[in-house]
């Protein structure tokens, strides 16, 4: 570097940006978090059975195999619309879907990819296919591009 | 020459983070022989287990990493004794435990048990990726890391204050400050989403790249002998370039998961700029290694040194770039080019630089000023170039996957598109390719770890193109 640039100069530039880049956003966050986000994520929905379904997504470890919005592992089929894929959109169909499903795993079948048993009880399936349900209709502009996820 | 005692702490702290690494492997294998056999191991080793012994053994072992390469380098820095030896043996200790204590409850424990026991109902934290760690774990992480930095910063404010120390500094109170947001996990998930990357990607494409930033300007002032002022100066413009491109850039998370489209612009502008600091962490290495005032015979620091910049600019700039863009990312977004970006960004920025830290650090702490003997050096770049070209085609292999499985699974019309499974099907030839790249990968490691097993040390340094600045 030519040598008219100097170290307090370099300082500078990293002191100012990253102090101007911290303040931007955290006023983004402020707008996205209070202004926007109760428009997108169907905030009045986000009922007890909502609640009790997300908590049982986090301890049983699901996105350890699964991703849900994208996010997560890549061994399972993603999440935030198996609600459009598997249950046509549709509560009752869901559930019935949900209870069938996780009452079969683990299937056995040798050399395919296995789920655990994590014998949850019939209200505990319906709570979080509730959770599963409202994560469905959260506005994420439109992403996964079709409905296999 | 090691110049103060206390710097002799590291050395645990790079033991125990060389015995995770290797764990991590081990478990890292089994992931990638359950991609092509799905029920290897199951139901002892579920996958969702694996994979969260495989990361998080990943993130307390680079922890350990910056903690050892910061006690034996913020002494010397500052020209003083650390503060505490026994705070930081205590810290030691604990954090072995915890750590430790941890992965045993995820390999013989069910999760939902542990959740349990672990009383998660009073402050829920668990189950999201990354933070699967129990509350009481993510407590002691807290602890440890505020008492490591009481330490290390008595240790700064009372010696000499270099740009290294201070920009070290930073990086570490941003890590710490950071990590408090792996505690607020509201139950709406868009929200819980949104802050869970103010631990994530701020860490990764933020604080960690100081950290980075300031052990490599540190090994290459002691190893080329350059002037700290020309170094320091190359410092400040790197992580000015991390820290501006890198926090708006945390946008390239928010595309898809609840917030507003303004994000897709920012996301995408401010993430495609994120490769220039990596790329100039290249430009500054190689050139500050071409004006070197000395050559050192620690070939193997210095190979380090190069390789984690070319690797860090690949992985983290080269294949952050090629699905960060909003329009590309529609289609990309969870498929295994995640995974590929992943494994060679954090190989190549946080692995390698932890490795070159202790490439340099550790043979001075075991009696060999000028690095090990020649052998052991030939037999540590062995290592170098197995660990790092398998991870280059585990990289290409899991590109090929994330392609193919883009073009079957996200790039037709719903009806048209292949099933997430059937579409793994499809993908089988590709995994398994890189499953033979890990256990090269594998090799690698087991060459690394025997290097330091061979005895003997390299002769002094011979000075070039006048005196060095510093001792080396």
């Amino acid at each position: 570097m030519a040598e008219r640039f100097t170290k307090s100069m370099a300082r500078n530039i990293y002191l100012g940006g990253s102090v101007f880049f911290v303040l931007l956003f955290l006023a983004l966050t402020f707008d996205t978090q209070v202004r926007a986000m109760p428009e997108r994520d169907n905030r009045d929905q986000l009922t007890e059975e909502v609640v009790r379904g997300k908590h049982l997504w986090e301890e049983n470890n699901c996105v350890g195999c699964h991703s849900i919005m994208g996010e997560g592992a890549y061994f399972a089929p993603e999440l935030a619309n198996v609600f459009d894929r598997r249950g046509g959109g549709n509560t009752e169909v869901f559930k019935s879907y949900m209870r069938a499903w996780m009452s079969s795993q683990p299937t056995g079948i040798p050399g395919r990819h296995q789920m655990p048993d994590f014998n949850l009880t019939q209200r505990e399936i319906d709570d979080l296919a509730a959770f599963l349900e409202w994560t469905s209709k959260i506005d994420d502009n439109g992403w996964p591009p079709n409905i296999e996820g | 020459m090691m110049k103060y005692e206390s710097q002799r702490v590291a050395m645990p702290y790079f033991v125990f983070a060389l015995i995770l690494f290797a764990g991590q492997i081990v478990f890292g294998l089994i992931l990638g022989l359950q991609y092509v056999v799905g029920d290897f191991l199951f139901p002892e080793i579920p996958f969702n287990v694996a994979r969260m012994v495989h990361t998080n053994l990943l993130i307390v072992w680079l922890l350990f990493g910056f903690m050892g390469a910061t006690y034996y380098l913020v002494p010397e820095e500052a020209q003083t004794e650390l503060h505490s030896p026994l705070l930081a043996w205590i810290l030691f200790w604990v954090f072995a435990a915890a750590g430790t204590l941890t992965i045993l409850g995820y390999l013989f424990v069910d999760y939902a048990t542990l959740a349990d026991v672990t009383m998660n109902k009073l402050l829920p934290t668990m189950g999201r990726e990354f933070l699967e760690q129990p509350t009481i774990t993510k407590i002691g992480i807290a602890v440890v890391v505020v008492a490591f930095l009481y330490n290390i910063g008595m240790t700064a404010l009372k010696g000499r204050k270099t740009v290294v120390n201070i920009v070290l500094m930073t990086g570490l109170v941003g890590l710490a400050v950071l990590w408090l947001f792996s505690f607020y996990n509201p139950s709406n998930l868009t929200q819980d989403k949104y802050f869970w990357w103010f631990v994530v990607h701020l860490w990764v494409e933020g604080v960690w790249e100081l950290i980075m930033g300031a052990i490599l300007a540190y090994v290459l002032i002691k190893l080329t002998g350059v002037d700290r002022e020309v170094i320091e100066k190359w410092l400040y413009v790197i992580i000015a370039m991390a820290l501006i491109t890198g926090i708006i850039g945390t946008g390239h998370h928010f595309f898809w998961i609840g917030p507003p489209e303004y994000w897709l612009w920012l996301g995408s502008v401010f993430s495609a700029l994120e490769p220039l600091p990596f790329f100039m962490m290249v430009i500054f290495a190689f050139n500050m290694i071409n004006r070197r005032r000395r050559n050192h015979p620690n070939k193997a620091a210095m190979l380090w040194a190069m390789g984690t910049t070319v690797m860090a600019f690949l992985g983290a700039g080269v294949w952050g770039f090629l699905h960060t863009l909003a329009p590309v990312n529609w289609f990309t977004h969870g498929t295994q080019i995640t995974a590929a970006h992943g494994h060679m960004a954090f190989y190549g920025a946080y692995v390698m630089i932890v490795l070159t830290i202790i490439s340099y650090a550790m043979p001075i702490m075991r009696g060999r000023p000028y690095g090990n003997s020649n052998t052991a050096q030939i037999v540590e770049m062995w290592g170098f170039w197995l660990m790092t070209i398998s991870m280059v085609f585990i990289t290409l292999f899991l590109t090929g996957a994330g392609i193919l499985q883009v073009w079957l699974q996200r790039m037709p019309e719903s009806g048209d598109a292949l099933s997430f499974m059937a579409g793994q099907d499809q993908l089988s030839v590709f995994y398994w390719m890189r499953f033979v790249a890990g256990t090269f990968f594998m090799a690698g490691l087991v060459i690394y770890l025997g290097s330091f097993f061979i005895k003997g040390a390299a002769a002094p340094a011979e000075e070039v193109r006048g005196p060095a600045t510093e001792d080396a």
